[in-house]
């Protein structure tokens, strides 16, 4: 198969998938090899000692949750001493925002690819600003914590099962023609979502429980973000492992590295130094408390969201800076080094043009032109969490990487 | 080519392909410019342009 019939399959498989959110259940339940000790980290692997702060704290907060350790010193001991066993969540068919630390009694939503029968898990997603994922610890994180896994996900898997599931795509490319990128602003498919599932809330839950939910999901303002990056991984999934393809199946930060991975080159990781961010920041940050690209949310641009999908979303430049001409332009170089366009997630300011789809190494390389990622801001001190959001770019070493893997792959 | 139809004597309008200095100058003239945004392939880099035409064969 030549490549452009490669890359030709490999999109058709993308684009022809689905994603349904299906159910909520507990990560040692669903999740492949998940051990009584493992933990699951963003990005491509990473060993303990190379683990950024934010990254460190978050870990910290799941031991403390797991009821493994009670302090960071503890955390730490484990860590070292081998007790913990880390992996990458794309390893084991998740994918998390930021640390996207997953531990095996966390609730995980289950995203379903129903075309191909492929089920991808993240957490539920808790906020902005002093959260988990962001490295944040304190009593109130796991308070909110402990309440979002005992008594909101079982609310919630009772209203998903009594609603049969809720149509993820359908929303997307629904908030795409409202104003949303699906990354950094979910204006409105937080609403979207919350309309879909409230009559269900209603039927299975007690007022009270009820009430305090859909204000917790309203509040949160990007609730639906971490299923729809289960949905992006289920659906980039089909398309990957496609002999000869030269399109990018995920895009992973860990605070440390950026990596990539390619269609035709199975599961191997093409990494380099993770960049800074430049953003807005929350009053009482800066540059110098900023940590490291981080987190697998990047996965909504590969599918074609968040900054690929800017020009439908202009006012996401009010979060992470920028201007309207911006966001059009950010979107018009993405075509150049995309393969297609979506066929379901449409832009009206580009006169329903599909959003930017099939991320091309050889595009990349040659036009000198790296994805843009549409990200929050870590605080590189653990314990803190979130302190901004903004832009940065995936680095080219990772692409040429991958050509040069890809050419070699090819001589051989 | 006839007098009144040379090139000089008609209204320019120019579209620059590498420096964008030579655009700010024609600018400063008054002269309407479009300044095309482009690189040369893969920053100019030889080893990578080679790697690129390895697989254009197989495209």
């Amino acid at each position: 198969m030549s490549i452009d019939e490669a890359n030709k399959t490999c999109l058709q498989r993308i684009q022809e998938s689905t994603a349904v959110w299906s159910d909520i259940k507990t990560a040692k339940d669903v999740i492949p090899g998940m051990t009584q000790r493992t933990v699951l980290h963003a990005g491509p692997p990473v060993a303990w000692e190379h683990m950024c702060g934010p990254m460190r704290g978050s870990i910290t907060g799941a031991c403390i949750y797991e009821g493994w350790a009670s302090t960071p010193e503890e955390v730490e001991q484990l860590a070292i001493s081998g007790e913990l066993e880390f992996d990458s969540s794309h390893h084991r068919n998740a994918i998390g925002p930021m640390s996207g630390i997953i531990t095996p009694s966390m609730e995980v939503n289950v995203v379903t690819n129903t075309v191909h029968g492929i089920e991808t898990y993240s957490t539920l997603y808790m906020g902005i600003g002093k959260v988990l994922r962001h490295g944040a610890f304190d009593d109130e994180v796991m308070t909110k914590l402990r309440w979002m896994n005992k008594e909101l996900a079982p609310l919630l898997k009772s209203a998903l099962g009594r609603a049969g599931g809720i149509d993820l795509k359908s929303i997307v490319a629904q908030a795409l023609q409202m104003g949303d990128e699906l990354h950094n602003r979910n204006k409105a498919s937080n609403a979207l979502l919350l309309t879909a599932l409230v009559q269900h809330l209603i039927s299975v839950g007690e007022k009270n429980e009820v009430v305090k939910a859909i204000d917790f999901i309203d509040k949160a303002g990007h609730f639906i973000l971490n299923a729809v990056m289960a949905g992006s991984k289920g659906m980039l999934d089909a398309g990957s492992n496609i002999e000869n393809s030269t399109i990018v199946t995920a895009l992973a930060r860990n605070g440390h590295e950026t990596g990539i991975r390619v269609s035709g080159l199975g599961d191997r990781w093409f990494t380099a130094p993770a960049p800074m961010i430049e953003g807005v920041y929350f009053p009482g940050f800066g540059p110098e408390d900023a940590n490291p690209d981080m987190g697998d949310s990047a996965i909504t641009e590969t599918i074609g969201l968040g900054s690929f999908a800017m020009a439908g979303a202009p006012a996401v430049v009010e979060y992470i800076g920028g201007t309207a001409k911006f966001a059009m332009e950010t979107t018009l170089k993405m075509y150049e080094i995309t393969v297609g366009e979506h066929e379901t997630f449409k832009l009206p300011p580009v006169n329903f043009r599909g959003t930017p789809l099939g991320i091309d190494i050889r595009k990349v390389v040659e036009t000198g032109i790296t994805p843009v990622i549409n990200t929050g801001i870590a605080c590189k001190r653990p314990g803190v969490g979130q302190i901004g959001a903004g832009l940065t770019a995936a680095p080219m070493e990772c692409f040429t990487a991958a050509l040069e893997a890809f050419v070699l792959r090819n001589k051989s | 080519m006839k007098p009144d139809q040379s090139l000089l004597q008609q209204p320019i309008r120019v579209i620059n392909i590498g420096l964008e200095s030579f655009s700010e100058d024609l600018r400063k003239a008054e002269i309407p410019v479009i300044q095309m945004d482009w690189r040369p392939p893969a920053g100019g880099d030889l080893r990578l342009v080679a790697l690129l035409d390895s697989l254009a064969e197989e495209a």
